[in-house]
């Protein structure tokens, strides 16, 4: 398979957040089921980029296409975080629209998006805000005709930007410590707002501020992972089995949801102020738990699961 | 008459100027400014501690504020520029001429300096080199320095970045100069006395504590496969082979990855106990899995690292620490150490020229030397065997009475061809010698000379310079490894296969490597994260390293 | 960007059946290799588009050199170049051509 030589493609020992999004993907399904749309050999790259004298890509930053999870067959697209940030041009979100409004006439078990971008690419802006929108509104097409669309954040480049608004249409995330979720990023705050209001080289900051766990905690991603291939498997085999109905009674539960958030921890100056309301015993504890300490943690806290998210 | 005691007097003076500025020895931060207006004389030779990681940072602030006009023509004589004070005093004539060892982040801007001729050279030296000037001919008449903490007295605690403080505090305060230290804290008890109370004449409770940079600190998650193969032939091609144990490191991604492959491919390969025992290193994280796999026996250390003080404090049988449980470091003693009981050193350089010769300074930047010239040299004044300097020396008599032999540190350069930005590591000619001859240079700023290094290393093969029976063959040696560098394609072809016959080159293929098999799969650690599980939480990398 | 095509003829065909792989990433500093079986078995050409110009001399060795050592006939391989260092192309070229001899 394209791309497969790697550190590993056992699972066990595949790393997600090192992997390439053709690693995640072939690791990810059943062995040997992955079968590529638009594949690199068919070149459907970026029109727009040697305008711009860059480097384009065979699959423009996206790998899209259908596999077998546990037998079941699911719909998968997977950016690449290192091509362009990930980000969305023409093509990358055209290649994602196709993949969801096909799930509409192929009736998969699931589509899954392993988002791994910084959001719109800047030198094909309008076609990639477009794309963003026709992907929200394909995502919620695609759940009204009852199939779960489950979204897998780990890489490096996080989800962000328009990526993070997709992911909040999804019907389930899955995130790992090294995933973030958010829509600006640190360094956008940081330029908007000043280094006081958010330091966006202080990692340890954006990890409690928009990483995995601080995500899982509140709810806004319904599972959290160790960083392995097979803990992401495993998460969208689960959460594909309880995923949320989609209608309006979802919604407006969502919307009551987000706002009682906003009025419970609309003051706090930092995540683990979140953390302490929300029953957190050891705030400061969190960043360094391993998975097991942690799952233990979520557990007790009620918000972490939820329908609406 | 003869006048003895002139120095003595000036100093009494200079201390009495100074008292009027503060309670005892206890000076307010607010007052830094006045106090080093009464103690400092225009021409005065100055050391403002900016070591390798520990800056008085708070008293290069009050230095660049000081009056011009009262303050003026100072000698500056320490071995870091680290801050963008310790050359904005350059700018405002508060300080005139500069001797120094080492500018990493203000190698760019110290070049600007150099060549408008805002600053007025002496040398660019080794640390050892300075440290002795200190006691001949360049003995500061002020030492500004930093500790974390002291008492009323002035017993001062450096904390783990003891580095230089002990050295130029031994140079200053017994030749009647004056020492005036900031600290973090001023308390009751201090946890260790790493400088006595006799020795600090004024003690400045700094506004915030003193900035220390995590210079050691390399990311696993960014070293690369040719990092990787370049690790795995060194330590198969020249560590296995000359059996080394006591060692220095560089700070590359090159050496960092060498450490991370130890407890992995270096116990397939069954060196366990054969190599890497003892070691002149600052803590480097990427030496954990190392330790905790048994590995390592000791290490003496130049200075400390952010992050690794619960980490070391922890392990008090391998590290070097103080009766309070924390690290102590001493730069001047660990160069020496590793100067003359290391049998190798092995570090990265940006350039290297057809003869070997290499150096750290391009045309844009000085960034000095620190001590690879001191840990990259065959120490002639060695006198005591072992296996690996013997062996060394054997490969590299051509000539003269075996019974006369003497052995040969190994000096490896572990380069990769190109570096960032594809600018060629090999070169026909060192830039050091265009920016001598640019700045007026007497001495060329050469980081290691070629009579001293013995193998460079690159993805391409190891060159053993000890091989080598004349200049031709090693200059084809070092083609031979230079890859795609004009240098390297610039190669006799055919002799340097005559040398690959003779074991002068070799390729990763005849050391057995695959290339293909160099895989991030073989790091212990391959993220930040990794090293703190290894260190069992005991780690504490800094927020800029952190994903998590 | 930089295009750049070097043909060569090989002594045999690279083994293997694999129709078509790739390796490596679009990324600064790394590169992405699409290799395809669709010529004459003694042929191999290699397309470049580097966004890095000038370096003409140093691709056309480090092909050369591939091409001496993998014997790779019947592919075209094409490259899409981040800025990567020769000897990180040599890399990607030799992971490639075992991708197809699998």
């Amino acid at each position: 398979m394209a791309g497969a030589h790697a550190a590993s493609t056992d699972p066990d020992a595949l790393s997600w957040y090192e992997a390439t999004a053709r690693q995640r993907v072939v690791a990810l399904a059943d062995p040997g089921s992955f079968r590529e749309f638009l594949p690199p050999t068919e070149r459907r790259m970026s029109p727009h980029l040697p305008l711009f004298d860059l480097p384009r890509a065979f699959d423009d930053g996206i790998v899209v296409g259908r596999a077998k999870l546990d037998g079941k067959t699911v719909l998968v697209a997977a950016q690449e975080g290192r091509f362009m940030g990930g980000a969305f041009g023409e093509i990358h979100g055209a290649k994602l629209v196709g993949l969801l409004r096909a799930a509409l006439t192929l009736k998969p078990a699931a589509a899954l998006i392993l988002f791994d971008t910084g959001g719109v690419r800047l030198q094909e802006a309008n076609a990639g805000e477009t794309a963003i929108a026709e992907t929200m509104r394909a995502i919620v097409d695609v759940r009204a005709a009852g199939i779960p669309v489950i979204g897998l954040i780990g890489g490096r480049a996080g989800c962000y930007g328009g990526g993070g608004l997709i992911a909040g249409t999804c019907s389930r995330l899955a995130v790992s410590e090294g995933g973030r979720i958010s829509v600006s990023g640190p360094e956008v705050i940081e330029t908007n707002k000043g280094a006081e209001e958010f330091d966006s080289r202080d990692r340890a900051l954006v990890w409690r501020t928009m990483g995995g766990k601080h995500r899982r905690l509140i709810g806004g991603a319904d599972a959290f992972c160790a960083d392995s291939v097979s803990a992401f498997r495993e998460a969208a085999l689960d959460l594909i089995g309880r995923a949320p109905a989609f209608d309006l009674a979802t919604l407006e539960a969502e919307q009551a949801r987000l706002e009682s958030r906003l009025a419970r921890f609309g003051d706090c100056r930092d995540a683990t102020d979140v953390w302490a309301r929300l029953g957190v015993n050891d705030p400061d504890a969190v960043p360094a738990m391993d998975t097991r300490a942690f799952d233990e943690t979520v557990a007790r806290v009620r918000e972490a699961d939820h329908d609406a998210r | 008459m003869t006048q003895w005691r002139g120095e003595r007097e000036a100093r009494d003076a200079r201390i009495a100027a100074g008292r009027a500025h503060a309670d005892g020895k206890v000076v307010p931060a607010g007052s830094v400014v006045d106090l080093l207006e009464a103690v400092l004389r225009p021409g005065d030779r100055v050391c403002l501690e900016g070591d390798n990681q520990k800056q008085a940072d708070c008293l290069a602030r009050g230095l660049a504020a000081c009056d011009p006009g009262k303050v003026h023509d100072l000698h500056m004589v320490q071995s870091g520029i680290v801050l963008p004070e310790h050359l904005d005093v350059f700018e405002t004539g508060i300080a005139k001429r500069l001797d120094y060892s080492y500018s990493g982040p203000q190698g760019a801007r110290i070049a600007k300096m150099l060549y408008g001729g805002q600053i007025e050279l002496g040398a660019v030296h080794t640390y050892l080199e300075l440290f002795a000037r200190y006691f001949v001919d360049l003995t500061p008449h002020v030492a500004l320095i930093a500790g974390v903490s002291a008492d009323r007295d002035g017993n001062l605690y450096t904390g783990p970045n003891t580095e230089d403080t002990p050295t130029v505090v031994e140079a200053t305060a017994f030749k009647n100069g004056v020492v005036i230290a900031q600290v973090n804290q001023i308390v009751d008890q201090v946890p260790r006395v790493d400088i006595p109370g006799d020795r600090v004449d004024f003690v400045v409770e700094a506004d915030t504590p003193f900035y220390v940079e995590p210079l050691f600190t390399r990311d696993p998650a960014a070293m690369t496969e040719t990092q990787i193969l370049i690790a795995m032939m060194a330590i198969k091609g020249i560590y296995a082979e000359y059996g080394i144990r006591r060692l220095n490191h560089g700070i590359g991604f090159g050496t960092a990855a060498i450490e991370l492959l130890l407890p992995t491919y270096g116990e397939k390969l069954g060196l366990k106990g054969q190599i890497c025992t003892h070691w002149a290193l600052n803590p480097h994280p990427t030496l954990i899995p190392a330790i905790e796999s048994g590995w390592v026996q000791q290490v003496h250390c130049f200075g400390s690292e952010v992050g690794m003080d619960r980490y070391i404090r922890a392990r008090p049988d391998i590290f070097f620490t103080g009766a309070d449980g924390s690290l102590r470091s001493n730069r001047a003693f660990c160069q020496t150490a590793g100067l003359y009981a290391c049998d190798m050193f092995i570090g990265a350089t940006l350039q290297i020229d057809l003869m070997g010769h290499s150096s750290t300074i391009t045309q844009s930047r000085v960034a000095g030397f620190g001590g690879a010239p001191n840990m990259g040299s065959d120490p002639h004044g060695r006198r005591h065997p072992s296996d690996a300097w013997m062996k060394a020396g054997r490969e590299g008599q051509v000539v003269g009475d075996p019974a006369l032999m003497r052995g040969r540190k190994l000096v490896v350069q572990l380069v990769e061809t190109f570096g960032e930005k594809l600018v060629p590591t090999f070169v026909e000619k060192l830039d050091a010698l265009e920016l001598a001859k640019k700045i007026g240079l007497e001495l060329a700023p050469v980081m290691i000379y070629a009579d001293d290094v013995t193998h460079i290393v690159t993805e391409e093969g190891i060159a053993n310079l000890l091989l080598c029976r004349d200049a031709d063959e090693r200059e084809q040696a070092i083609r031979g490894v230079a890859g795609y560098t004009d240098v390297g394609r610039g190669r006799d072809r055919a002799k340097v296969e005559e040398l690959r016959a003779r074991g002068v080159i070799r390729r990763p293929e005849d050391l057995g490597i695959e290339p293909l098999d160099a895989d991030r799969a073989l790091l212990a650690a391959k993220s930040i994260k990794d090293l703190v599980h290894w260190s069992g939480g005991l780690y504490e990398p800094p927020a800029k390293f952190r994903n998590w | 960007m930089e295009s750049l095509t070097f043909r060569h003829t090989t002594k045999k065909p690279l083994p293997g059946s694999v129709p078509n792989a790739i390796t490596g990433v679009v990324a600064s500093g790394n590169l992405e290799i699409l290799l395809e079986r669709v010529l004459p078995p003694d042929a191999c050409e290699v397309a470049i588009e580097t966004p890095i110009a000038g370096y003409g001399a140093v691709w056309e060795a480090v092909v050369a050199d591939f091409v001496a050592r993998a014997q790779p006939g019947g592919l075209r391989i094409s490259i899409n170049d981040g800025g990567a260092r020769p000897d990180t192309v040599s890399l990607r070229l030799l992971q490639g051509a075992r991708l197809m001899e699998a």
